[in-house]
This record gives C-alpha cells, structure tokens and sequence, in this order.
C-alpha cells in the first residue's frame, strides 16, 4: 500500500546523511544516479559552448571564411572535435542509461539496488576521471582530430592533446562497461516474484538492449582507443601506412562500436518513450511485446550495419552492397516503435504535460532523422551525400532531436520521484516549445545545404556557395534552441523553492516506482516491495486528487469488475 | 514478500556477508556468477581486435609471418604454456578448498598459483629481453632492423645475430636480403606479437594481484562452505588468461 500523504521533512535519500563523503562515496544507485546527472547536464553546458562557437563562425557574415588565419581555422577544428567528442563521450552516452538508469531501474524492479552498487560508485568514479581527461585536453593543445580519432592524421602530428582525449574516452569506456554489466545482471537476477520478462516496463527493455549493446561493443572501441595510444606513442605499426599498417582497420574497429553506440544513445530515448506515451495516454501501451522485442532487435542489427560508415573509404563494394542491404532492416524494428507508440496515442485520453510534450515532439525528430538516415543507407545516395551537412542535420535529429529530448522528458516525467517537487507549469511547456521550433529552425534548413554540396567541418563557406539562408535559419535557431534550453534548467531549479510538493504518484504511472515515496527512503521500499501486475494497466490506479495525487485502486475484486465488464 | 525485505540487515539471522540488497545467498552468488561471465565475455571481446589485426595480416601476409615466427622462442613459449596450465589447476583446486573450507589448502593453492603466475613474468621476461638486445622490435621503433628503407637500419644492428644474417643457419632468408616491404611487414607481425603479449602480461599481473588480494582474504578468515565466491570468479578470470595464452601460443609461435 502506497503511503497517502507525502511530506519533505520525513527521512528520505537525500537528507537521510549529510555531507560531502557522503555522496561522494555512497553506493546509493539514487545518488550515484543524481550526480551522473548534475555531472552531465555540467558538461552538456561545456559541450553546448563550442557548438554555440562553431554556429557563430558559421554565421553569415560574421567570418570571412576566405580571409581567415590558420589559427582561427585551428581553433574551428578545435571546437567541432571538442563538441562531438564531449557531446557523445560524455553526454549523450551517459545520459540516460547512467543517469536516469540508475536512479529508476533498482526501483521499477522493487530492489534496493543494483546488483553490484560498488561497482557502480566505480563506473562514476571513472567517469569523472574521464571527464577531467577532457578538460585537460582543452589546456593541453588543440585537439582537431575529429570525434573520430583517424589514423594517421591522429597518430601522425605531435600535438598531446590527442593522447589525453583517447585516455578519457577509454576510460569512459569503462565506465560505460560497468555500468550495462550492472543493469543486466540487476534485471536478470533481482526482478521481483511475479515480474516476468513480458511484464517488465519497457524502459528496463530498453536499458536491458543499451546494456548488451555497451557490454559487447565498448571493449572494441576500449582496445582500438588503446591501440592508437600505443601507435601514437611508440609507433607500433598496425595503424600506420608508411610502417605497413591498414588505416582503413581502424575505421573498421571504430565503428563497429562507433555504430552500435549510436543505439546505445537511442534506445534508452525509446523506452523513456513508451513511459510517457502509456502514461499520458492513459492507456496500456499498444503491442507491447513488440515493443520489447524490437528493442533487443535494434541491439541485435546494430553490430552488423557499421560498414555503412565506410562507403567511401575504400572497402570492397560488395560490401558496401551487403552493409548498405543490412542496414535498411534498422529501419524495421524503429518503424514498429513509432507505429506502436502513434497506436498507443489513439483514442488515449492525453494529458499535454511538460514530460509528454517532450514525447510528442520526438515522434516528429526522430521521424526526420529516422527516414533521413534512409539515405544513408542507400549506397549511391550515401555517398554523395557523405562528409556533408545532411549527414550533420541527420544525426543531429536522431542524437540531440530524440535522445537528448529523451533524456529532458525523462527527468522531467521522474523529476518529482528525485526531489519531492513539481517542476510542472506553463514555464517548463515554454521551455519545451521553444526548444522544438529552435531545433527546427536549427537543423531542417542543414537538409538542403547538405544536398547541395555543403561540407561538413569545414570552417566556413564563400558567399557565391548560397548557404547564406540556411545558416542564418541555422544560427538564429541555435539561439532559439538554446534559450528553450536555458528555461527547462531553470524551471527546474525553480521548482526547489516554488514547486509543489509532490505525490508518490503525481502522472498515473503503474510501474513500481511510483509506488514509493516521493523521495524514496533510503532503501526505497520502506512498505513490503507492491506486488507486480502489468505495468501498463491504467485501471490499477486512480486519481485521489491533489494532494495524493494516483492511488491503487481497491479493493483489488474492482479490476475483475472492470474485466467482467469489458468482457460483456 | 518475505520479511528480510524491510529489515536493512538488522535481522540476526542474516548471514554477514550476504549484503544489503539481496534477499538470499543464492540470490548473490547467481548474480556475482552471471556478473563475471559478463565481465569475461567483455575481456574475449577486448582481446578481439587484436584477434582480428592478427587474422587480417597473416592471411594478407601468410610468408612474413611464417618468416617471423621463426624469431620467437618456441622452448620459452611451451615452458610458458605449462607453467600456466599448472597455475589453473592450482587456482582450480583452491575454489574446491574453499568450499570445503581446508583454510591451509586453500592458502597453499593460492600461493602456488601467484609462484606460477611470477615464473610466467620472469619467462615472459626473458624473452622480452632477447628481443630488446636483437633489436627484433616492431617496425617504427628505432633500435629495429624491420625497417623498410635498408639504409635506415644502423650498420651495429645489421651484424649483431649471426643467426638472421646467415643463410645456411636458422633462416631461409637472410633478414638484409629480405625485400624492403617484406621487411617492414614483419615489422608489423612484431606490433601484433608485442601488443597481444603485451595485454596478456598486463591481465596476468591484474591477476597477481588478485591473487594477493584473495590470499589477504584467506588468511582473515573470509571464505567457507557458505562464501567462496570471490575465489570462484576469481578462478574464472584466472581460467580465462590461461586461455587466451593457450590460443597465443600456437597462433605466434607454432606458425610453419
């Protein structure tokens, strides 16, 4: 039984110890979940600084793209290669599966925590370690490689910078490692009596495919990392061509995480997804077994579609044919969800609340950046279309447009379990407005340039290539972007002084987290752990108003009325 | 729901080192066992690229690496391979002391393991040594003579080892004669050879210390019939460095 009143005062995760160790040392999941997300909402501000940078010297008019110094040109490259790396490594990986994974995924399953929270303390702690690898490499030279570290350019010219970034992404890697053996073996061993496969919410779907995917591709990416440190180093040889290396299989190695970890990115936006869509719908989502089975579907694809990364690079065409065939299958399993979500919305009765706005908004991004990536997988199309801003547009769609927006629904839809407060008004749905015209404004206009032959990390464009309207659109929605940004921060900061307080279950959500306090006690379930039904029965909760907010329905002989009912 | 659910540990009957947040023993050691497979099947795929660099180069290369094979020290390498065996059976028979709780046994095991695992170092050493003296190094680094301009290689090196520059001896092919990207190729056979052992050597000095770790845990008492599963997955990384040498030692050494 759920506890009807809620109060701050009362002893809960986050004022049950006080202190700086105390949360730097805890192996409390809620915690190490918090501070992966301060940490990467810290570097999302670092990383959106040099994106804010690379659109102001894309500005029409601003630069004279002709007239620029090599070291202006410098500090270019510098601040793509930094906004990607910092963006991927250090944000968008993390974001979800580490920050709101950790904090949600011991909860939905009515545990205490994660199966080997040491583990967990480790996976931040290495973290933190790789961040601060970064942000060296920010003092130490001017990193230009590109996110992608290829050889030889990587391992060929001295700047050290090279070196401190390759060691922090290695060391992430690690992190990441840790964190996806933890979350299978948590959902594998620790789901509650009851809890089948198929009655799992399909968020833990969702982390359990990411986690597979981390677990298998992140040693490759961790030994090809560390390869080019030794390459880079002491000359080795595997990588470089004038000493008899293959460049080309460093390319290969790169992406064959470099792919996956794209839906590593994605897939967790996806269950966040399904969340909100049977929450606000009020309604038990549509196909949800295929919904699960299209996650680890995705996982599963993502290991053998890489080359289409390649198409230019010289690998054999055949090849390039078979990548490019097995990468439109991709597009299956993503088409079931969209399907099954836009299913789900029918007849729902919707609630357009901020974490649902979020939700709505990537049926729409992740629409554009999905069939965009159509094009990519279309051999003859893809190679036109490689190395320009369609491909730039495209993944920012699918990277920003729907794993990032994920990620803010996610924290707004469980914003009131984390703190106890309502982050919810017409504020925050500005904020979420706004960021969708921005993103709008900022990357559809990038769709042409790209087809029309605009090069992507280049640091400028004459005037006479007409890309003048497009970057305005671009740099004016950049500005857009940032601001709706800006105002879903601040709403939340807000709501510590001003938001309401809010229920154990302020949206309807039947999954288990929502059983327990907002706060949740120390150990989560202070009442015996709820007993596990389908997490998509809305029938199971009903609204109390106000100031409890959703309360299970009882006695529970009413679901079988209703069942009785529907039936007749 | 059972009672221990709630309780935070404070229940008497609780066994002390079943930790907070499992309901059973069993419960703890299925997800410490699933926990290890996982981390081992990371540790197969860690060593996977270079699995792959070597595979894509010797079928790319099949004579340079016949040729450079030759170069490695097939006595030290199956020295290595028992030494390793041996020090998995030891580690082996120590997760059995340990669920029988033979405290002595189990210190003993341990302790000839970690000997073993020090002998493949100083092994490993030796050899690592004959290579730095002969300059039989991968191709970028200076003291080579896998270089693929001839001019390049220092004239001390080109006559130190009469053995690569004599053709009626080991080789078939004098390493001065060799054509120049031949040369450089073996040079690249040398990286391969180099960084595999070199990852192997770093897992098995982790392992090393492991071992030390779990002895300092033996002798405080830790393990018995009802906790014995740091030893167990202990053992099970163990098992997995024993294997990929078993998988090195044909692959770079018995090359013909």
């Amino acid at each position: 039984m759920a506890p009807s009143t809620n109060s701050l005062d009362r002893t809960h995760y986050l004022n049950a110890t006080k202190g700086f160790r105390s949360w730097f040392m805890t192996i409390d999941h809620k915690r190490l979940g918090l501070m992966y997300l301060w940490s990467v909402v810290g570097c999302f501000i670092l990383g959106g600084f040099f994106a804010m940078k690379i659109r102001w010297t894309l500005t029409p008019g601003v630069t004279d793209f002709m007239a620029q110094s090599v070291e202006q040109m410098n500090a270019y490259n510098n601040a793509f290669t930094v906004h990607g790396a910092v963006m991927i490594f250090l944000v968008i990986i993390p974001s979800i599966p580490a920050a709101l994974g950790n904090f949600v995924l011991p909860i939905m399953l009515g545990v205490k925590d994660v199966a080997f929270p040491k583990l967990n303390r480790l996976s931040y702690h290495l973290w933190l370690i790789g961040a601060l690898l970064f942000v060296a490499t920010l003092f130490i030279g001017n990193l230009d490689t590109g996110w992608t570290f290829y050889p030889p350019y990587s391992t060929g010219h001295t700047d050290p910078s090279v070196i401190t970034a390759v060691l922090g992404a290695f060391v992430l890697g690690f992190s990441s490692i840790f964190t996806g053996l933890n979350f299978i073996v948590t959902i594998h061993k620790m789901r509650p009596p009851g809890m089948t496969w198929f009655k799992m919410p399909l968020f833990l779907w969702a982390i359990y495919a990411t986690a597979i995917i981390q677990v298998l591709a992140t040693p490759v990416i961790g030994i090809s990392l560390l390869l080019l440190l030794v390459e880079k180093t002491m000359n080795i040889g595997i990588f470089t061509p004038a000493l008899g290396g293959d460049p080309v299989f460093f390319q290969h190695l790169f992406w064959f995480y470099s792919h996956p970890a794209v839906y590593v990115m994605i897939l967790p936006g996806m269950g966040v997804m399904s969340e909100l869509f049977a929450t606000f719908a009020r309604k038990p989502i549509f196909g949800y077994k295929s919904i699960a089975m299209s996650s680890i579907a995705i996982a599963i694809l993502s290991f053998i579609v890489w080359g289409h990364h390649m198409f230019v690079s010289g690998q054999s065409e055949t090849m390039s044919v078979i990548f490019s065939a097995l990468t439109f299958s991709v597009a299956v399993p993503s088409a079931i969800k969209v399907f099954n979500w836009i299913a789900t919305l029918y007849k729902g009765s919707i609630a357009f609340t901020t974490p649902m706005l979020y939700g709505l908004s990537i049926i729409w991004l992740f629409g554009i950046g999905g069939l965009t990536g159509m094009f990519h997988a279309t051999l003859g199309t893809s190679v036109h279309l490689h190395d320009t801003y369609f491909v730039v547009a495209h993944f920012h769609f699918v990277m920003v447009g729907s794993a990032l927006f994920g990620f803010i629904g996610g924290i707004f839809y469980w914003w009131p379990k984390m703190y106890g407060r309502m982050a919810e008004g017409a504020l925050s749905k500005w904020g979420c407005l706004l960021s969708f015209v921005g993103f709008n404004m900022t990357f559809l206009p990038l769709f042409p340039a790209g087809s029309q032959g605009m090069p992507r990390r280049y640091a400028g464009y004459t005037e006479a290539a007409g890309f003048d309207s497009y970057n305005m659109s671009a740099t004016i929605g950049s500005m857009v972007l940032a601001l709706g940004l800006c105002i879903a921060l601040y709403s939340l900061l807000r709501s510590f002084k001003h938001g309401e307080k809010a229920p154990a279950n302020p949206w309807g959500g039947v999954t288990l987290e929502w059983q327990c306090e907002s706060p949740p006690p120390e150990h989560n379930f202070d009442i015996d752990p709820p007993t596990v039904d389908n997490p998509y029965d809305m029938t199971l909760v009903e609204w109390r108003g106000q100031e409890e907010g959703f309360l299970p329905k009882n006695p529970r002989s009413d679901d079988k009325c209703i069942a009785d009912i529907q039936q007749a | 729901m059972s009672t221990t659910a709630n309780d935070h540990g404070h229940d008497p009957n609780r066994p002390k080192h079943l930790a907070h947040h499992f309901e059973t023993l069993g419960q703890q050691f299925d997800s410490g066992k699933l926990g290890i497979w996982v981390f081992l099947l990371t540790e197969v795929l860690f060593f996977s690229a270079l699995f792959v660099a070597y595979t894509m180069y010797r079928s790319n290369y099949p004579e340079v690496f016949q040729y450079a094979s030759q170069f490695l020290d097939t006595k030290m390498g199956a020295i290595n391979t028992v030494v390793l065996l041996l020090s998995s059976f030891t580690f082996a028979w120590a997760v059995r002391n340990a669920m029988l709780g033979e405290k002595r046994k189990l210190m003993l095991n341990l302790l000839v393991t970690l000997v073993c695992a020090g002998g493949f170092m100083g092994i490993k050493y030796v050899e690592y040594s004959h290579k730095f003296h002969d300059g039989t190094l991968w191709g970028g680094n200076a003291s080579t003579i896998f270089k693929a301009d001839p001019a390049e290689i220092p004239a001390e090196i080109k006559e130190v080892s009469e053995a690569w520059n004599n053709p009626e001896g080991k080789f078939s092919v004098a390493v001065r004669d060799l054509d120049p990207a031949f040369r450089q190729k073996v040079g690249v056979f040398f990286g391969v050879y180099f960084c595999l052992t070199g990852l192997h050597g770093i897992h098995v000095m982790l392992g090393m210390i492991l071992i030390i770790w779990l002895m300092m845990r033996t002798k405080r008492g830790d393990f018995g019939p009802t906790n014995f599963n740091a030893i167990d997955f202990g053992a099970l990384y163990w098992h997995l460095v024993d294997l990929i040498w078993i998988f090195l030692f044909p692959l770079l050494y018995l090359i013909t």
